[in-house]
């Protein structure tokens, strides 16, 4: 119960902080959310795929979350151990331990580790870890840390320094209560008797309005007690039982103590006061069941014998009833009743679903079974069995999911199949046209370029200029071997037109030059833009291909491993199911057990007290 | 007599100390133990499919160069108390939410939710966001807000954030 403590208050503090970063990562945000809602398979699955693609990536570092990768590695380890799953949370964190850190992350790490070997049961291990803790400690675990090295130390038997941490930490808010009970338990168990008691004393007596302080205190007041009982001190011992509250988890058992504290000293009517009070509580509880037995007791003590033959009477009436209730659940359980009451929806909406679990109709054997439930072993079985559940719905949808996928993928090739090869034929024409094009752009590009340094300004004229020169060309020839007048003055004028249009070209061929690098360059934009449609098209057609072809071993593989999962899940849930009826229908045998004693001892009890008040009533009238 | 009340003495005695301790003999500590790393075994493998399963959806349903995801989170010290959210993307409504107490908790303490995943065409596109809040008279109290976006090849990411109190000063805000 305390480890459960302790491990909720470790992630509160690490969801504090991921809740004040600014620019947190998305999907750590994602995997948060389903988290703070106790949804730990989907939170664990989003960070798992998160943290797989973060580490497939060429540069992790450009990543969002590389700012909190760190963090994302703690978290899945904390999600990991809320789900139950020490063995890989263990590992994950463990990593991060060995890993290359700065020295308060390490120090985290190290504390979530030593968290995670106290909850197994290996307090060595928990000291080799926390043993590691060196430098700075993070302020939000400070004293968190403190608190599992005092538990630390506890358990391995070093009391001396769980005390000094303890005396510590008596101020903190945290651990309010819970401090200070650990200080008298590591006191006593150091053979500090006294100075323990009086730790305990104050514990018990402490100011607080929330649940956790108020029942580390009715605890305190338990403890002290039972060991003032046990040690033959009952006058002493019922100060701190009646302190514990009469609406707590341990009020009947203090009620049944405190009239057994009165009875052992002889006060005999005092006893009746708790015991009165107790027996008009449920009967199905141990110390109701005994103060039925104690409150005729006390009353044949104080000679009032037929009152108290009348209240054994009364007790077997009860214990009668109680038994066929037992006799209910063990039948119920037998059929299969119990576990389908476990895993029913309207109980898992409810946090107080133990105690709704009586209100249910159709489950008696829950009746006998609350003690039972809030066992540790019984919840860690009952636990895994809910796990298990949702596992086995998980799978089940699962398996739809991959028919659907399976599906989408048939329509897809069906459509696409008869789609691609007209478009790829058609791509294909386009595809050369548009090289085509892109080599006669390079041409003109070398071209302009080798004009750069041998200038050829006959490369630069105009169709009207070549069609102009063409002419002036003919009639030149025409007149080649003209001479008279009219064909020497036509020779002339050509030959001074031919200059004209030359010396227009060659003066104008720097413009020219510049003109077409500003025209080459137009076409450029439209080549780009070519090139994007190009690019956006041979993605898009890519995409058609990879959204229906290479899924078929995927998700032959993924239907394999989820119906082998499925099998898996159905063997242990069975086993599991056992397991937690074999445990209810023992406790609930127990029960039975201590039940028919109580009815031996009644049947006894009330034949003895018949007797006696017969025999006071003959003692009576004789004397009369 | 004597027996009777020495009996149901240290039976009190021993109900008051040992509570939780008396089924070990039945159902023994390394069966419990067996059985739990089994179970955890199984969760391991029930996860890895699940991660599995995420990435054939994510590709098989959402290809990065179509991929828009919609996220709504609140900004810190946020108690919004938030009924409902609806989102259009170019006008049309694409989808909508109704929160739980324990989302609206989870989204108090940081957690981010993924409203929305989907299919868009590369280009220009619009979002509008429309936020219910718990009413503070007759009238529901609603807050919209629009964002232009650009989608490009990669997936697109948009995230709402919500601040303030409810009481008529909340606000809506956009990290694209």
């Amino acid at each position: 119960m305390m480890h459960r403590y302790v491990f909720l208050i470790g992630l509160c503090f690490s969801s504090l902080s991921f809740a004040a970063d600014k620019d947190k990562d998305l999907y750590l945000g994602e995997a948060y959310f389903y988290a703070f809602q106790g949804e730990y398979v989907d939170a664990i699955t989003r960070l798992d795929t998160e943290l797989g693609q973060f580490y497939r990536l060429d540069d992790p570092n450009l990543d969002p979350l590389h700012f909190q990768i760190n963090h994302a590695n703690f978290s899945v380890g904390d999600f990991e151990l809320s789900y139950r799953m020490h063995q890989r949370a263990g590992r994950a964190i463990k990593a991060v331990l060995e890993g290359n850190v700065a020295p308060s992350i390490r120090n985290e790490a190290a504390y979530r580790l030593a968290r995670i070997f106290v909850q197994k049961d290996d307090p060595q291990s928990a000291l080799r870890t926390i043993e590691k803790i060196s430098g700075k400690i993070p302020d939000k675990i400070l004293d968190d840390e403190q608190f599992l090295r005092a538990q630390i130390y506890m358990l391995n038997g070093k009391f001396e320094d769980a005390i000094n941490i303890l005396q510590n930490l008596q101020n903190s808010k945290d651990y309010r209560g819970f401090a200070t009970y650990n200080l008298g338990i590591a006191l006593i168990q150091n053979g500090q008797e006294l100075k323990g008691f009086a730790q305990l004393d104050k514990t018990g007596l402490l100011n607080a309005d929330d649940e956790g302080t108020l029942a580390i205190k009715d605890k305190a007041n338990m403890l002290l007690g039972n060991r003032l009982i046990a040690a033959g001190k009952p006058e002493l011992a019922k100060q701190y039982l009646d302190r514990v509250r009469l609406n707590g988890p341990f009020s009947n058992k203090a009620l049944l103590g405190s009239g057994w504290t009165d009875v052992a000293t002889g006060k005999f009517d005092r006893a009746l006061v708790p015991w009165t009070l107790l027996i008009k509580r449920n009967p199905t509880d141990k110390a109701v069941q005994e103060g039925l037995l104690g409150v005729p007791f006390a009353y044949s003590k104080l000679g009032l014998y037929g009152k108290a033959a009348l209240l054994y009477g009364n007790a077997l009436e009860i214990f009668g009833k109680e038994l066929i209730k037992l006799d209910a659940s063990i039948k119920s359980i037998r059929e299969g009743k119990f576990l389908k009451a476990l895993v029913s929806d309207e109980l898992k909406q409810d946090k107080n679903w133990v105690v709704k679990l009586r209100e249910l109709p159709d489950t008696p054997e829950t009746y006998y079974l609350l003690e039972l439930m809030a066992s540790n072993d019984f919840q860690e079985s009952l636990q895994n069995y809910f796990d298990l559940d949702d596992l086995r719905k998980r799978l089940d949808e699962w398996e739809g999911f991959l028919d659907a996928y399976v599906d989408i993928i048939q329509i897809r090739a069906q459509y696409y199949d008869a789609v691609l090869p007209g478009i790829d034929k058609q791509f294909r024409e386009n595809d050369s046209r548009m090289k085509l094009r892109l080599e006669q752009r390079q041409a003109l590009d070398d071209r302009l370029k080798r004009m750069l340094v041998s200038p050829r300004p006959d490369f630069l004229q105009t169709a009207d200029e070549s069609i102009m020169l063409d002419k002036l060309h003919l009639l030149e020839l025409k007149y080649k071997s003209d001479n008279s007048p009219t064909g020497i003055d036509s020779r002339r004028r050509t030959k001074r037109l031919q200059g004209v249009l030359q010396w227009q070209i060659a003066t104008t061929y720097n413009k020219r030059l510049t003109e077409a690098y500003k025209h080459l360059h137009l076409l450029d934009g439209d080549v780009e833009k070519l090139h994007n449609i190009y690019r956006s098209f041979v993605r898009t057609r890519q995409a058609a291909t990879q959204s229906y072809k290479g899924y078929d071993n995927q998700i032959a593989q993924l239907r394999i491993r989820v119906r082998e999962a499925k099998e898996k899940v159905g063997i242990l849930m069975a086993r599991q199911g056992h397991m937690l009826n074999v445990m209810a229908e023992n406790e609930l045998d127990q029960r039975r057990k201590r039940l028919e004693e109580f009815q031996v001892q009644a049947r006894f009890a009330l034949s003895e007290s018949y007797d006696r008040a017969s025999k006071k009533q003959l003692d009576q009238s004789e004397s009369k | 007599m004597k027996i009777f009340k020495l009996n149901v003495l240290f039976s009190g005695l021993i109900l008051l100390t040992a509570i939780g301790n008396s089924h070990a003999e039945d159902v023994s500590k390394e069966q419990i133990k067996g059985l739990d790393e089994q179970v955890q075994d199984i969760k391991k493998d029930v996860l890895s499919i699940s991660a599995d399963l995420t990435q054939l959806e994510e590709k098989l349903l959402y290809p990065s160069n179509t991929q828009v995801s919609v996220f709504v989170s609140f900004d810190a010290n946020t108690k919004l108390p938030l009924n409902a959210i609806k989102i259009k993307i170019d006008g049309k409504d694409t989808t909508s939410h109704i929160y739980t107490f324990k989302e609206l908790e989870a989204l108090q303490s940081g957690g981010v939710q993924r409203l929305y995943t989907g299919n868009i065409r590369s280009g220009d596109h619009t979002l509008d966001v429309i936020a219910m809040t718990k009413p503070t008279s007759d009238s529901a109290n609603t807050q919209n807000a629009s964002l232009k976006f650009s989608k490009s090849v990669e997936p697109k990411l948009i995230e709402i954030k919500l601040s303030g109190s409810g009481s008529g000063n909340q606000h809506i805000g956009f990290k694209d």
